[in-house]
Formats: structure tokens, C-alpha cells, sequence
């Protein structure tokens, strides 16, 4: 490449934003939740994770930028991907990153959450990334240690950094998440990854649509939608869901449920519910195919489906990476405030 | 650079026709001290060295008569003071090309306390070796904190360390100049 011929690097920074919004960081210790961000903090993250996604390209893919922090993923919930892309996260920007598996802790002794907690501060953790089965564990710690919090999923609440990754997602592949008709189907009722997306997703101006059997939506998001923070349209039909659709995301059929009566059957759910290349076909041509995963490839979504052309969901994991380091980073201190070069 | 609201009363230092006569000095002394421009590669620090780096390039691509390679680096997260700093998103690095073996010029707008240069010298490590590094930059204030110095200046500035040195580039500001801030009292 010559002096000549190659595009300036730095037009990138001063072209206008995407979605019309400028980054700002205001300067978090936590991250919980995305009901109370700013646009401006999410653009600030995505931007961040692009120069991340660049390090991951790279033959040596480590930066010393966290050198000396630990991180402890404590997880009482099972999970693959969340857990593991944080620790990769951290292991490039050099932090040192711990594991703690409820099952095989102390809390099988009968220790608290927040003896755990307190625990692994005094221990030493910087940030302490955590999943739990209950809604608002996160914040309940939060405000007892010293540490960052970051919310890995809890109960049926929220996941904001599967939120920020399906962002990044959409915006790469897309070029912009304002405007965009977003349909998010199937077990929307138990689905923290729903919650914490149409946040995301409404404070950065997309369409929402939410899909399922009735059952498996929240009750009075189909009878007082008007009482909800957000503008959502709500539909238990699949065809008029996904007509127009820019972006599809299937969830999971939590089969942990699926014995409690919700549905008639498997078989009928799939029948009516699951994503096949005929119903993917009523959406926009080129609509982007979307799973947080784990997927039960065959129940809400055809296996054609999930690896398909449209389909981003490995790209949706590679993006979490990027998206996790970019938090970690963010959380590691830093002013709100320009005091120049 | 800031654009603070206290009254400070500013200074032009170089003009945009004393940029581009110190870009183009500085264009001659790195071919003349490397013996041409075959084995140099140009990487500008993000975000006003990327732009002069590739004016670097042009000038020597001009009077050698040859494509001159040239990169950029975004070094955030190489930084030892990250942590007091504001969280500016940054920006993508574009090194499309082996630095092995090659002598490498990093080119910034401002030398100050050289931690922007250290924090680009270990990134340099993370995509080769180079058999060289040598540093270009603008304007050279003082107040170093490490042993670093440059290989080509193009202005040599006494400063107080209240002062700001702010380099204006057309592909970023909009047009050329380097003033000096001074805080007001």
C-alpha cells in the first residue's frame, strides 16, 4: 500500500455517528442493567469493542491495559459462553482471571451470596462477574462490596452484556440499529436476554416486535402494553411478526420449563413457533438470523436456519469477546472529564 | 487537545505554511539518515500523527519517486496512565504490513512526557520486531518523563507545563496551526 492510494485512517472519527448519537462515558462502576443508559454509553461501548474486535485479528492477541486487575466470574447458573468470554476477555487485556463455580464453592456449605461476595473482595477481586437464578442479586451485591459488579444474567431479569454483544452485532453487519425492525421470538416470558435487549435496543431507536405463545409472554405486556417503558408490539401470530423484519432472534425454549404446563407440547410450539427457512422467508431479504444460544437446534429454530447464509450467531460470540473486553476496559477507572493530551 | 472555557490567551506558533515547510525538512532528513526510504515504514499515533505521517509519506513518495508505507496506531490501551484519563473511544490501528526487520518512524504531533512514544513502542512489539524505531514529531515541548527523545523535530517549543500546545490538522480540525494556551493569572 503506497501514501497515494490508501484512504485516511482518521475520516472514520470525525464522520458523523451511525445512529446520530455521540459516545460519552460517564464514568460506571457497574454494569447491571441497560434501563438506566444513555445512548450515548452504549455507542461509547460498541466504538470501544471495534478497536477490541481488531486486537482478537491480531497474530498477538494481548494488551497490557489491565495488568495487575483480577477478575472472578462467579456463576451460579451454568453457562459456556458468557463465563468463557469474559475470562478470554480478560486473559488479552492481561488481567488475571479467576473462576468460581458455585457448585463446587462454599455455597454447596450453605455460604451466602453475600459472604461469598465478600469473600472474593477481600481475596482480592477488582471486578466480580456474576450470574444467579435470582432477579436482583446483582444490585443486592452491588451495593455491599467494594468491587465492580457485573451482571452476567440474572433469574429472568436482564443480561445487559448479551444485550451490548447483539448491538454490536447489528450495527457491524448492518450499519446502524436506529430504525431497524427487530423481532424477538419464542420464550419471551423466562428471557433475561429479551428484557435486556429491548432496553438496548429502544434507547437506540430500533422497532421492537416481541413473539410467542401467550403464555410464554409476560401477561401484562399483552394487556396494559401502554403501562410498559418501552413501545413494543406485541404478537402471538409468527407471520405478522416477522413481516418487515430486519433482524430475527430466536430464544431458546428454556426446557427447564417446559414441563410446567406452558405449552401443550414441543411439537406444537415448534410447529407454530420455531424459525424454518419458510417462516425466515416472510422477513426482509438478507434479515440478519439471530440465537444468544445455547440453541435447541430442531425446537425454536431449523438447523438450516441457525447455519445458514443469514445467520450471525458465531459472529454474535466472537462480537462478546470484544464487547466484554471493552467493558472491562471502561470499568478499570478513567474520568469523565477532558484534561487534553 | 482541550477546548477549555477559562480565559486563556493563545499564541499561533507555526502557521500552515511552517507545517508544511517543517513536514517537508523532516521528509528529507528521514531519507537522508536511513540512506533512502526502502526498508521504512512510516506509523503515525493516532490521532493527529496518523495524518502527518501519511503527509510525510506523500512528500517523500514525491521526491523519491516511490510508494512509501505508512501506518497508523492507536496505543490506549498500551498506556501506563489509562486509568486517570478520559474513556475517548479509541481509535482502529491500521498496520497492514510486517514491521520485521524493518526501520519503523513513528510520527506524533506533540513530544511531551513520552508516554504516548513508550505506549506506541510496546504496541510496535505486538505486531513484530523491528530492526529499528525512530521518532518524528511536530513540535517538541519539553517536560519529558522518560528517556526518550526525537529523531526529527519540526519545532522545538520552551513550555510551562500549564501551558497546551494544540495541533490543528486539516483532515481532523479542519485546517492547519499549532497555538499555545496559556492559562489566564
Amino acid at each position: 500500500m503506497t501514501a497515494t492510494e490508501r484512504p485516511p485512517a482518521v475520516t472514520a472519527q470525525v464522520q458523523a455517528p451511525p445512529d446520530g448519537v455521540r459516545p460519552f462515558w460517564r464514568g460506571r462502576k457497574h454494569i447491571l442493567d441497560l434501563d438506566d443508559w444513555q445512548p450515548g454509553e452504549i455507542v461509547q461501548v460498541l466504538d470501544t469493542a471495534i478497536a477490541m474486535k481488531q486486537i482478537l485479528a491480531r497474530p498477538v492477541k494481548k494488551v497490557p491495559t489491565l495488568r495487575g486487575k483480577t477478575i472472578v466470574t462467579a456463576f451460579y447458573e451454568s453457562s459456556t459462553r458468557t463465563r468463557i468470554s469474559f475470562e478470554v476477555a480478560a486473559k488479552v487485556m492481561s488481567a488475571d482471571a479467576v473462576n468460581m463455580t458455585a457448585s463446587t464453592s462454599s455455597a454447596t456449605k450453605g455460604e451466602s451470596l453475600r459472604d461469598t461476595v465478600h469473600t472474593l473482595r477481600a481475596i482480592g477481586a477488582d471486578i466480580i462477574v456474576m450470574r444467579h437464578p435470582q432477579s436482583g442479586a446483582p444490585w443486592v451485591v452491588a451495593e455491599q462490596v467494594g468491587a465492580s459488579i457485573i451482571n452476567g444474567g440474572d433469574g429472568w431479569h436482564a443480561h445487559p452484556t448479551q444485550a451490548l454483544l447483539d448491538l454490536y452485532t447489528m450495527r457491524e453487519r448492518l450499519g446502524r440499529i436506529k430504525g431497524l425492525q427487530v423481532t424477538i421470538l419464542g420464550d419471551v416470558l423466562h428471557s433475561r436476554v429479551a428484557r435486556s435487549n429491548i432496553w438496548g435496543l429502544s434507547l437506540m431507536g430500533a422497532d421492537v416486535t416481541v413473539c410467542g405463545p401467550p403464555t410464554l409472554l409476560p401477561r401484562d405486556w399483552v394487556t396494559a402494553p401502554e403501562r410498559l417503558p418501552w413501545k413494543l408490539r406485541v404478537e402471538e401470530r409468527i407471520e405478522p411478526a416477522l413481516e418487515g423484519a430486519d433482524v430475527v432472534m430466536a430464544l431458546r425454549l428454556q426446557s427447564e420449563r417446559q414441563h410446567s404446563g406452558l405449552i401443550p407440547s414441543v411439537r406444537e410450539y415448534c410447529k407454530l413457533y420455531a424459525l424454518n427457512s419458510e417462516r425466515l422467508a416472510m422477513a426482509n431479504p438478507g434479515a440478519l438470523v439471530m440465537h444468544p444460544g445455547p440453541m435447541n437446534e430442531g425446537v425454536e429454530i431449523a438447523p438450516d436456519v441457525a447455519h445458514g447464509v443469514q445467520s450471525v450467531i458465531e459472529e454474535q460470540v466472537t462480537n462478546g469477546v470484544a464487547i466484554r473486553m471493552a467493558l472491562l476496559y471502561l470499568l478499570s477507572g478513567g474520568t469523565a472529564r477532558l484534561d487534553g493530551e | 487537545m482541550s477546548e477549555q472555557g477559562t480565559a486563556t490567551s493563545r499564541r499561533s506558533l507555526m502557521s500552515a505554511e511552517e507545517i508544511r515547510r517543517a513536514l517537508s525538512r523532516m521528509a528529507h532528513e528521514i531519507v537522508e539518515r536511513n540512506g533512502g526510504i526502502e526498508h521504512v515504514v512510516l506509523v503515525g499515533i493516532h490521532t493527529r500523527g496518523v495524518p502527518l505521517a501519511r503527509r510525510i509519506a506523500r512528500l517523500i513518495s514525491e521526491f523519491e519517486e516511490r510508494p512509501v508505507t505508512v501506518g497508523g496506531l492507536d496505543v490506549t490501551f498500551y498506556r501506563d496512565d489509562h486509568q486517570s484519563r478520559v474513556k475517548l473511544p479509541a481509535g482502529p490501528s491500521d498496520m497492514p504490513f510486517d514491521v520485521e526487520g524493518r526501520a519503523v518512524v513513528l510520527v506524533d504531533d506533540v513530544l511531551y512526557t513520552g508516554r504516548s512514544v513508550r505506549a506506541a513502542m510496546d504496541a510496535l512489539r505486538d505486531y513484530g520486531r523491528p530492526r529499528m524505531i525512530q521518532l518524528a514529531v511536530l513540535i517538541d515541548r519539553g517536560h519529558r518523563e522518560l528517556p526518550i527523545r526525537a529523531d526529527y523535530v519540526g519545532k522545538n517549543v520552551p513550555t510551562a507545563r500549564a501551558e497546551v500546545v494544540e495541533v490543528k490538522v486539516s483532515e481532523v480540525d479542519g485546517r492547519d496551526e499549532v497555538v499555545l494556551d496559556k492559562p489566564a493569572g
